[in-house]
Parts: structure tokens; sequence; C-alpha cells
């Protein structure tokens, strides 16, 4: 069976106002709209349309987390995911154990694609596509703005600093999308209910036998710096010569 | 003594600025001392540039055939054969940086610090989380390897005047066929670099299209400013992705900033507020961005835009008399 996985994280709505918790432990999370982080959204889209083309047979998403991750599963099924994995872990892991998790997951599912965000949007680590590429010893293709497979391969163009990179991986490979890949499909209330019947297994890291890693240590979080607000000038010639004033043109 | 190896960004004849902000970034490191290594088919040029670069001990080529282009698969398990004389190993926060430290970082089974803002010390570390509404302190394991990528605006480029020397060296290393580069289609050169321009004007979805954006470039070049755009802009095809500023597209600290037909969402701001000086332009006068921006101006950018343009222009005119 031609199989994709893709990584779902649960993460703070992209739209909430984020404010820092007063002993600096983390961010307010009570009542906080949660979401699919949105380049996961990406990925899962970019798989299911592989998969509608008839380039691949199964669909499976998997999230690392807390029970409550099983919500944004269920949305990944609604998507049209076919089956999806919760590997449960109360404290947030870091990159490089979610990557030793998926390599676990990868030996059981054999799939040949796992395509996963460039970034989470609460920790902006950027990491775990790279790392479970390394430890799989397999390519890596970030940043995907668009995916061509072939029968043995991915030509994947890449959203790079200079412009757009294309390269070629062999498969099986991991790829981890950037925002022009697609744009994900909205969800219909059927589909909704349909989603409840699919198969949505939880394991734990032992299981897996993955040792959780805690390398680096959050000691405090803070809000950033505030900048000043500023005056509002009339008009085009008095923005110039505010500007000439401060000797930036 | 600290010792830090840095992986030097370049194009195969120029070494971008990057890395010089990550040289200032190790300086910051206890009792540093620093290397930068060049993996280039041909590395004389870029390593000569690495080694003027103040701070800098000693710059290692890796120059092979393979090298030629920057493919993480590739380059990592080089740098990982050099792994074990250095404490700390340091790239830019940019696409490069990304797509190579977390890589080298699980080969060598460490973790990695990413974007790095300020270094507190050998092991603590400040870094933006949530698009940089949260700044956290972060610890590392004392004696522990560390991987960590830059993030490029928070600091200066380190000065030119070192002499570093110069060594070749071949890392035993087994370079895997699987990853293979293609082409690159690579931005106008013409340009400044979005990136390094002491001066940028980016454009929002009020442009209204890709042919409106040309205002903002005739002001640019008044200006010699880069280009950039907001996220909406790049998605409604006005722009090129390699615009795009903000959390998910490039952090960038010029001096000048001007936000031309840009709302302000937090996404956005986080990429710009390191600048020195932000103007704001826009019809809105509610729009989140008038609440970061030194100078704000309401009013339509497409009669403000082109005034700015005559305003720069006829100042210059005057000096030049």
């Amino acid at each position: 069976m031609k199989r994709i996985l893709v990584g779902i994280k649960r993460v703070v709505d992209a739209n909430v106002r984020i404010r820092v918790n007063p002993d600096g432990t983390g961010v307010m999370t009570d009542g906080v709209k949660m979401a699919i982080n949105p380049f996961d959204e990406i990925a899962l889209e970019e798989a299911l349309r592989i998969k509608e083309r008839g380039a691949a047979d199964e669909v499976v998403v998997v999230s690392i987390g807390i029970a409550d991750a099983q919500q944004q599963l269920r949305t990944a099924l609604a998507m049209g995911a076919d089956r999806a994995l919760l590997v449960r872990s109360d404290t947030a892991v870091e990159p490089l154990t979610a990557a030793q998790v998926f390599l676990k997951l990868i030996a059981r599912e054999e799939p040949f694609l796992v395509i996963l965000g460039k970034q989470a949007i609460d920790d902006d680590n950027s990491q775990t596509g790279p790392m479970l590429a390394a430890l799989w010893n397999r390519p890596q293709a970030t940043f995907a703005s668009k995916i061509e497979l072939a029968a043995s391969t991915a030509k994947v163009t890449r959203e790079v600093d200079a412009g757009l990179e294309t390269i070629e991986v062999d498969l099986p490979a991991v790829i981890t999308t950037d925002l022009r890949l697609n744009e994900p499909r909205y969800v219909k209330l059927p589909d909704i209910m349909k989603a409840k019947k699919k198969p949505l297994d939880t394991l734990t890291l032992a299981e897996l036998g993955v040792e959780p890693r805690a390398q680096v240590k959050l000691v405090r979080f803070e809000a950033p710096s505030q900048r000043q607000k500023g005056v509002l000038v009339k008009d085009a010639a008095e923005l110039v010569g505010a500007l000439r004033k401060r000797g930036v043109i | 003594m600290t010792q830090v190896l840095i992986i030097a960004e370049h194009d195969g004849a120029k070494l971008n600025p990057a890395t010089a902000k990550c040289v200032t970034c190790a300086r910051g490191l206890p009792d540093a001392n620093i290397t930068i290594a060049v993996c280039a088919a041909d590395a004389t040029a870029v390593a000569a540039q690495a080694a003027a670069l103040a701070g800098v001990a000693r710059v290692l080529k890796l120059e092979n055939p393979a090298n030629a282009q920057p493919l993480a698969a590739l380059l990592a398990p080089q740098i990982v054969a050099l792994a074990a004389d250095y404490t700390h190993l340091l790239g830019p926060s940019t696409t490069f940086g990304k797509d190579l430290m977390p890589r080298i970082a699980a080969l060598l089974d460490c973790a990695q610090v990413s974007n790095i803002m300020a270094v507190v010390d050998a092991t603590h570390f400040r870094r933006p989380t949530y698009a940089g509404n949260a700044i956290v302190t972060v610890e590392c394991a004392p004696g522990a390897k560390l991987v960590g990528t830059v993030r490029t605006a928070s600091f200066e480029a380190a000065g030119g005047g070192g002499a570093a020397t110069v060594q070749a060296v071949t890392p035993a290393a087994t370079l895997p066929a699987h990853t293979r580069f293609v082409a690159r289609a690579a931005a106008k050169a013409d340009r400044p670099d979005l990136q390094s321009a002491t001066r940028v004007i980016s454009g929002g979805r009020a442009l209204g299209s890709a042919e409106n954006f040309k205002i903002l470039y005739e002001l640019a070049d008044e200006l010699g400013a880069a280009v950039g755009a907001s996220r909406a802009a790049v998605d409604a095809g006005f722009a090129a992705n390699d615009m795009q500023v903000g959390q998910t597209g490039k952090i960038i600290a010029p001096e000048l900033y001007i936000a031309i037909g840009i709302s302000g969402a937090i996404q956005h701001l986080t990429g710009i507020k390191d600048a020195r000086t932000i103007v704001a332009i826009n019809k809105d006068a509610e729009a989140p961005i008038f609440e970061i921006a030194d100078f704000g101006l309401v009013g339509d950018l497409f009669q403000i835009v082109p005034e700015l343009k005559r305003l720069v222009a006829g100042s210059r005119a005057l000096k030049a008399d």
C-alpha cells in the first residue's frame, strides 16, 4: 500500500492574541481557540490531493500531544485523512523527540512520503522535518511550494531566500510545506459526521520505545518590548521632512 | 574555551551578510574561539571574505564538486565529521540555515536552539516564540554540544579587518546520492537584497495588483531600497514568495521600513519590529500598523507614493545643485 504520513500539531489558533501568563511559565491557553498548525493543514491537503490523483492509497495523520489533540485529528479525518494516530504526551516534546516518534512510526507504517509543516506557529522551531530526514537517513525537501511525484522520485520546488529552488529527491523522503503549496479545503458538515467513524488510535511514547528528551529547558517567558507609538504626519511633504531630519533618507 | 563552528552561507562567490551576523552572535559566547566552515566547489573567494571578519580565528575550506549547491543532505555529514572539536555549531536563521542545522543536530543527537536573538551565557539564550509575541529564555545542558540558528535581525554584522588562517580540510564523510540539485530561479539581482538592505519598502494587499507594485519599485529606486511584501500580497500573487516579510517569511531589521497598504497583522509585525524607523501609509486610520509606526500617514497610497517619489527625487536634485 502506498502510504503518506502527515504530522498534525495542535497549536493556539493563528488569530488569537498571544499573552504571556503572569508567572512567566508560558502563554495563556485557558479558553483559547486551538487549531491545526496552518503548515500541517497544507501538508494534509497536499497528501489528500496526491491520493485523489491516484498516486497514494492511504493518508495517515499523526499527532503528538495531550488527549485534546484528538480534536485536531478528527478535523484532519474530516478533511479526508483515512486514519489517525495520537501519540500521547502530557508535556510538549522537543523536536528531536518528535522526529524519533515519527521514525518509529515510519518503521510500522512504511510510508513512501512523510509531509510535515515547515514550522509550527507556536514554538517557531522549524526543526522536526530535517531532523526526521537525518535520523531516517533519507532526503529532505523543505519549504515546498510545488511537488511533482514520479514513480521513485519527487521533484520539489522550494521557497528559498534567493527565490525558487528545485531539487529532485529519491523516495521515500520527508517534505516540509510552505505557504504557497496549496490552499487547504474547508471541512463540510457530512464529513465531520463521517470522520467520527474513522479509526483514531492512541499510543504512548513508551509503547513506541521513545524516551523523551529534555535538552532545552524553557526557563522564562516574557512579553516582547513594545515599540513606542509614533506620530501621525499630515502629508507626504511632512513625512519626507521628518525622515530627512532623522537622517534616514 | 567555547569552540564555535559557524557554517558559512554564500552563493559560491560572495559570503552572505548573515554569516557576519552569526559571528557577532558567537562573540557573545564566553571566551569564544570562532571557526567558519565554507562548503563550496571552489571556496577560495568566500573563504577569504570569511577570514577578513573581525573575531574569526580560523576558516576551513570544505571543497568538493558536490558542494557546488547547498544541499543539506550532502553538507550535514561533512559538518558532522568535523563537529567533535566544537561545543557550539551555528548557522543563520535563513532558509539555508533552517534547512541544514536541524539535520546536523539530529545526526549529532543534540538539541537545537532556533532563532537565537540574544546570548545570555554559554548555556542560556533568548529566542522569540509565537510570532515574536513571547520571548523565551532557554537553558541548555552544560557541557552538551549545541546547535543553533541565529536570528540575523538581532545582531549587527561583524566588521572587517580580521586575518584568520585559512586551511583546507577533507572530512571523512560518505555523501548520499539521493538528493540532486535541479535549478534555481533567482530573483532579479539589480535591487538591494531584502535581508541586508538598509531601507525597505513593502506593499500589502491594498496595492491591488502585481502591476500596481510598480509604484513601489519606482520609489524604491529613488531611495536605493529593497522591496518586500506582506503575506497577503504574496498569496494574492502581487509579489514573489521571496519578498514575503514576517513570521513565516523574512525577518528584517533595516534602518528604514516603509509599510504601504499593509494593515499590520501580528505575523507581519514580528518580521519588522527591529527596524530602526518604521513608516506606515494606510487609508485605514485604525490599522494596527500605526500602533508601532514611528511615522504614520493616513491616506490614499496611490496619491501618496508617487508624491513621495517626486519629493525624494526633488530633494536629491536640490542637493546635487
